[in-house]
């Protein structure tokens, strides 16, 4: 894992001591509301329904057992004793008081962590892979690039006043758990014919309002020129990004209102001229310095299999369950890579306790090389586990709740926090996502379903992600109730797809049955053990509009 | 509204002439839309000239002009319009220009910092205390990460340079 050095650290102290002065100008009365706003969201921290808010960025989802453990003590001593893990890799309190703020800033610092840009319209805390430097299929670890620009886009004197918000995501394997093609930049490490390992640029994807796939604007690009090229497409955007209309100031919208070939000619016109103004070249003495953070732990030569966790695997089918879903092959033999689900039936998906966090951290210290991941999907991760390990594991993450072995099952669904806290929602999230789950709680029954990706947002801003859904969940209010539209079909992995919407809308318990006829029908459809995705590829949207529409 | 020029206070010695007001005697600064409209007779004035650009104009078109001009006014009709941050820099690294980029309009203490990284000069401030802060504000960060228009080492130059000393 990455650490600070004496110059990242001076950096994130003197941003709290900058907030500190900040807040303390705004409690004066110095500052107004509308001229603190900006100034409270570049450090993440929202106004919400009851409360602030405050978003801590979990750069690329890599977390240590002591950085977790001061998410717990934070969630203990300035909260109501839980956190909310995000869509984008980080954790949300929502209960902080906002002359304690500088107070939780100060003790993110001590353990090398801080809330920078984690909203407002800058570059905003870079998402990667959570199997990155794990899982066998990597042509490269993504995460000393993801570090990079973490630095690089870190108050960025040019960038920090953009149109619109920008994400950034990084991936370094073939099968895509980072949604790239969603981002306003997404980034793949391919490799090319020579052998040499670059980056294919992706812009102007992005969900919300208008949600959009990102067109590739470069097969290839050196490592070396990174900086520089994002440097030259930011610009462009900078330049020329809408401002007159809140709704259409994303890049995506500049991308696809140029045209691919245009916006491409557009920004190699501006990469080229600025070829010798400022010299952004990362000297490869840095880059092998944080590379060498990210090197491989002190794996132990094992051999792959371990003969007494696959007994307990023949004789106990809950722990055959938790395998066969929650755990995923490493590349190193005799060790596993292992989900921790926050989605338990009928929970609040992607919340944890203060308990839970500090759980989770001593088993990563003592199980798992000191690391922990962050999911997209509101999941957690131990990275590095010796298959030998596994049943202590289970049983230690199933005393706490934690064992739910959901991964990638009808359960395991995204909701945003939706209008239980959130200003933006117009419905609530979580209701419905607890019915559902509990409604496909069976293990067999979702078993039978296979992969199945629901996802929930409570507006339009699609922060659950329901456009890339399977099955897409929208809260929209009708003259005052929350009904819920269904989209189906989405995908946010290497073949994105955004779904098509099913038609009007429903109540919450409506939606419910709805999704239910939905399996339903999946189920006397499927062909030779398709999925739900690949079923609705091949039948289209007809059947399932005629099955629950027909009737009415 | 008070102006800072080089980190100090300033006596304001230009006055800013929008696009119908008679041209006092003196030094003035107007919008690049008269400017364009009359170049040659402004040009000809014996007195220091600067044009005021707004967020959607371009400073390239200015580039062959720019030797003769003692002031390029990047104006922030509102502070989160951060085209200027772009301007500036394209002024400085792109263009060379070497006299005055004043940020003028919506200009807040919290912004000075990095205007000053990509190449502004001169600040009107709104709020008197923003500009008493001026030293304070300028002071907060001591580090930076990326290289800009004020050629300050950056981070990843302090490290090579201490891998350089260590070898």
């Amino acid at each position: 894992m990455y650490r600070y050095d004496e110059f990242d650290r001076t950096l994130v102290k003197e941003r709290v001591a900058q907030f500190r002065g900040q807040v303390a100008r705004r409690v004066a009365g110095e500052l107004t509301e509308d001229e603190f706003r900006p100034l409270r969201l570049m450090n993440g921290l929202y106004l919400q329904l009851h409360a602030y808010m405050l978003r801590v960025a979990v750069p690329y989802g890599t977390l240590s057992s002591r950085q977790m453990r001061m998410l717990a003590h934070i969630a203990r001593t300035y909260d109501k004793g839980y956190g909310h893990f995000t869509t984008r890799q980080n954790i949300q309190y929502n209960w902080p008081r906002l002359g304690e703020v500088p107070d939780i800033l100060d003790d993110l610092a001590s353990v090398e962590m801080h809330a920078i840009q984690t909203s407002g319209n800058c570059i905003r805390n870079v998402t990667s892979d959570q199997y990155a430097g794990a899982i066998a299929e990597e042509i490269e670890d993504p995460r000393p690039w993801a570090e990079l620009i973490r630095q690089w886009s870190t108050f960025h004197p040019e960038f920090s006043y953009l149109p619109r918000k920008f994400k950034i995501a990084v991936t370094g394997s073939p099968h895509d758990r980072a949604a790239v093609k969603v981002h306003d930049i997404g980034l793949d490490l391919v490799k090319s014919e020579a052998g040499e390992i670059g980056f294919r640029v992706h812009v102007g994807g992005g969900q919300g309002r208008t949600p959009m796939i990102a067109m590739t604007i470069r097969e290839f690009l050196p490592k070396a020129e990174l900086l520089a090229y994002l440097e030259a497409v930011m610009r462009t955007y900078n330049r020329l990004g809408r401002r007159d209309n809140l709704f259409k100031a994303r890049i995506k919208i500049l991308v696809h209102e140029t045209g691919q070939e245009k916006f491409r000619a557009m920004v190699d016109e501006e990469y080229a001229l600025m070829q010798g103004e400022s010299p952004i070249e990362v000297p490869p003495e840095e880059v092998a310095r944080i590379v060498a953070y990210f090197a491989p732990p002190a794996f132990e030569r094992l051999p792959d299999a371990d003969p007494a966790t696959d007994r307990l695997a023949a004789e106990d089918r809950d722990f055959a369950a938790w395998l066969r879903r929650n755990v995923k092959a490493h590349r190193a033999p005799g060790y596993a890579i292992v989900d921790i689900s926050l989605k338990p039936i009928g929970g609040v998906p992607g919340d944890a306790t203060a308990d839970q966090m500090d759980l989770v951290a001593d088993l990563a210290e003592t199980l798992s090389f000191d690391e922990l991941r962050v999911t997209h999907e509101q999941n957690l991760v131990l990275p590095h586990v010796r298959k030998r390990d596994l049943p202590e594991l289970w049983r230690r993450l199933k005393a706490a709740g934690l064992a739910t072995p959901n991964m990638g099952l009808a359960s395991d669904i995204i909701a945003c926090p939706g209008l239980d806290y959130c200003n933006l929602a117009n419905a609530r999230s979580i209701p419905i996502a607890q019915k559902l789950s509990e409604r496909l709680a069976d293990q067999a029954l979702q078993e039978d379903l296979g992969e199945l990706k629901i996802k929930i947002s409570g507006c339009i801003n699609a922060c659950g992600h329901h456009h890339v859904g399977h099955i897409g969940i929208l809260g929209v209010d009708r003259k005052g109730t929350e009904y819920y539209q269904i989209s189906l079909g989405g995908s946010a992995d290497e073949n994105t797809s955004l779904g098509e919407i099913l038609g009007p809308s429903f109540t919450e318990d409506d939606a419910v049955e709805v999704v239910d006829k939905i399996l339903g029908l999946y189920r006397e459809l499927r062909e030779n053990g398709e999925s739900f995705l690949q079923c609705y590829r091949r039948v289209g949207a007809r059947p399932f509009k005629e099955r629950i529409y027909g009737a009415h | 509204m008070a102006l800072i020029r080089h980190g100090l206070p300033a006596r304001e010695d230009f006055a800013a002439v929008g696009s119908e007001d008679a041209l006092p005697e003196g030094a003035v600064i107007v919008p690049f839309a008269r400017y364009r409209a009359e170049r040659e007779a402004l040009l000809a004035r014996n007195a220091p000239l600067g044009v005021r650009i707004e967020p959607g104009e371009r400073v390239e078109e200015l580039s062959d002009d720019l030797p003769r001009l003692a002031v390029i006014a990047l104006a922030f009709p509102q502070f989160k319009d951060g085209r200027a941050f772009s301007s500036a820099r394209l002024l400085r690294e792109r263009l060379g220009y070497k006299g005055e980029i004043r940020a003028v309009g919506n200009v807040l203490r919290d912004q000075i910092f990095f205007m000053s990284r990509v190449g502004f000069t001169a600040f009107e401030v709104e709020k008197d205390k923003d500009a008493a802060a001026f030293a304070e504000t300028m002071a907060e960060f001591s580090q930076v990460y990326q290289p800009s228009s004020d050629r300050r080492p950056t981070v990843l130059a302090l490290r090579q340079g201490a891998r350089m000393a260590a070898e």
